[in-house]
């Protein structure tokens, strides 16, 4: 996958859980500062980025990644 | 050939009656927040609390439960007389032994019940009215109690931020008796025990034993923690499958549910379970998690009981009961509402 079909894919599972619109959600955005997204969301966008793109993010991990350019990088290097 | 061993005659079971009491403080997120630089907001965010209830610091665990027992009793059509064993599921009874039970039993003037308590935390309440459903099944008990009954708020860390403004304090019970009909689903339950540590009460009252004095203690006193993201994935990712797995054993499928009475972990959880469980667009859902907070072993009698007594939810009806936590244990069963 490319960075802009992860992108994409990113955009439509977090603006579907967080409610947020789509084009508000870009790489340099962090997920708490810039998008209002809580510990409880980010748990659920993992468990989606799982069963959408195959890769999913475990608790451990979770804490790292702080923008969506972040977990465009994580998706990139496990997939 | 030996004699043959006689048994019972074997029945059906239903719950007869159900009872709750709420505790009498009402506190607020405002008298929560001060403590773990938080705000009314962000808790309703991350768990839908508004308010939740303490007891008092003069009622205990037994006197919450014989209130909600005297209720569930009276409910059921029956005295304390007609019950022939007594299960309660607690983690805040503050003894080893004996158990909560036989002082519960004691005070209701129940004579020479069988009597226990069990150890599935947020699970317990429906471990319990599996056991019930067995016991009263297979004839060895009439009529068995059923207790869920929490005083929290004596075993939390009031600075910790992922606990503090979560738990509280309540007690639901309900009478499980006999019934010509099946009217409680087989108990779907399980633990994952490599998750122990996702939620535990410590440190163990081994580790607060003074090594220079055992008659000493030494130490903080054991408090409830929480690895809050680690429950909240194995709820969502799990939780679903074993709800399916007891509305199939009861020979239903999701649409014929009316009434959904999750563990009142988290509003959070329940609204993220239900988008994989496929119910009907009118179920009815227990919310009582918005001003009960997480009342362990309570919240589903606590749940099911504000549903029933605010006219939402009809005696007849079915419901799913599901509980999870800290084992992490999980039970579910479908049940008819008394």
């Amino acid at each position: 996958m490319t960075d802009q079909e992860i992108l994409d894919a990113l955009r439509s599972i977090v603006s579907e859980i967080a409610g947020i619109d789509e084009a508000a959600i870009d790489a340099d955005k962090s997920f708490v500062d810039d998008l209002d997204i809580d510990s409880l969301s980010m748990v659920e966008i993992a468990m989606e980025m799982d069963s959408k793109l195959g890769v999913g993010i475990p608790d451990e991990e979770l804490k790292n990644i702080k923008t969506v350019g972040d977990a465009i990088a994580y998706v990139k290097a496990n997939s | 050939m030996s004699k043959q061993i006689a048994t019972r005659p074997r029945t059906f079971s239903r719950i007869s009656g159900l009872g709750v009491y709420r505790p009498t403080e009402v506190v607020p997120n405002e008298a929560i927040i001060h403590n773990i630089d938080s705000s009314d907001e962000w808790i309703r965010e991350r768990s839908g609390i508004i308010t939740r209830r303490y007891a008092t610091a003069d009622v205990t665990i037994i006197d919450m439960a014989v209130w909600a027992a005297e209720k569930a009793i009276a409910d059921a059509g029956l005295t304390p007389a007609d019950i022939d064993n007594v299960i309660v599921s607690t983690i805040s009874h503050p003894y080893q032994t004996p158990s909560a039970a036989v002082f519960i039993a004691d005070r209701l003037g129940i004579p020479n019940p069988g009597a226990m308590d069990i150890s599935a935390a947020c699970a317990g309440f429906c471990y319990a009215i599996g056991m019930a459903d067995a016991e009263v099944s297979s004839g060895q008990s009439r009529n068995t109690l059923v207790i869920g009954v929490e005083k929290l708020s004596e075993w939390i860390d009031i600075n910790d931020r992922g606990t503090a403004f979560i738990f509280a304090d309540g007690a639901g019970a309900v009478v499980v008796s006999p019934s010509e009909t099946a009217e409680i689903g087989p108990t779907m339950w399980g633990s994952d025990g490599s998750n122990w540590d996702a939620i535990v009460m410590a440190p163990g009252l081994h580790e607060i034993r003074d090594p220079k004095d055992p008659k000493a203690v030494v130490g903080e006193r054991p408090v409830l923690r929480m690895q809050g993201q680690k429950v909240f994935r194995w709820t969502v990712s799990e939780m679903p499958k074993i709800a399916h797995a007891a509305i199939e054993a009861a020979g239903l499928t999701p649409a014929d549910i009316d009434v959904f009475v999750p563990h009142q972990a988290n509003l959070r959880i329940t609204k993220a379970m239900m988008k994989s469980l496929g119910f009907a667009d009118d179920i009815k859902v227990a919310e009582d998690i918005q001003f009960s907070g997480n009342t362990s072993a309570a919240s589903i009698p606590l749940g099911l009981e504000q549903l029933r007594s605010t006219g939402v939810a009809q005696s007849g009806e079915l419901a799913l009961l599901i509980g999870f936590g800290a084992g992490l244990a999980y039970a579910a069963q479908v049940v008819r509402i008394p």
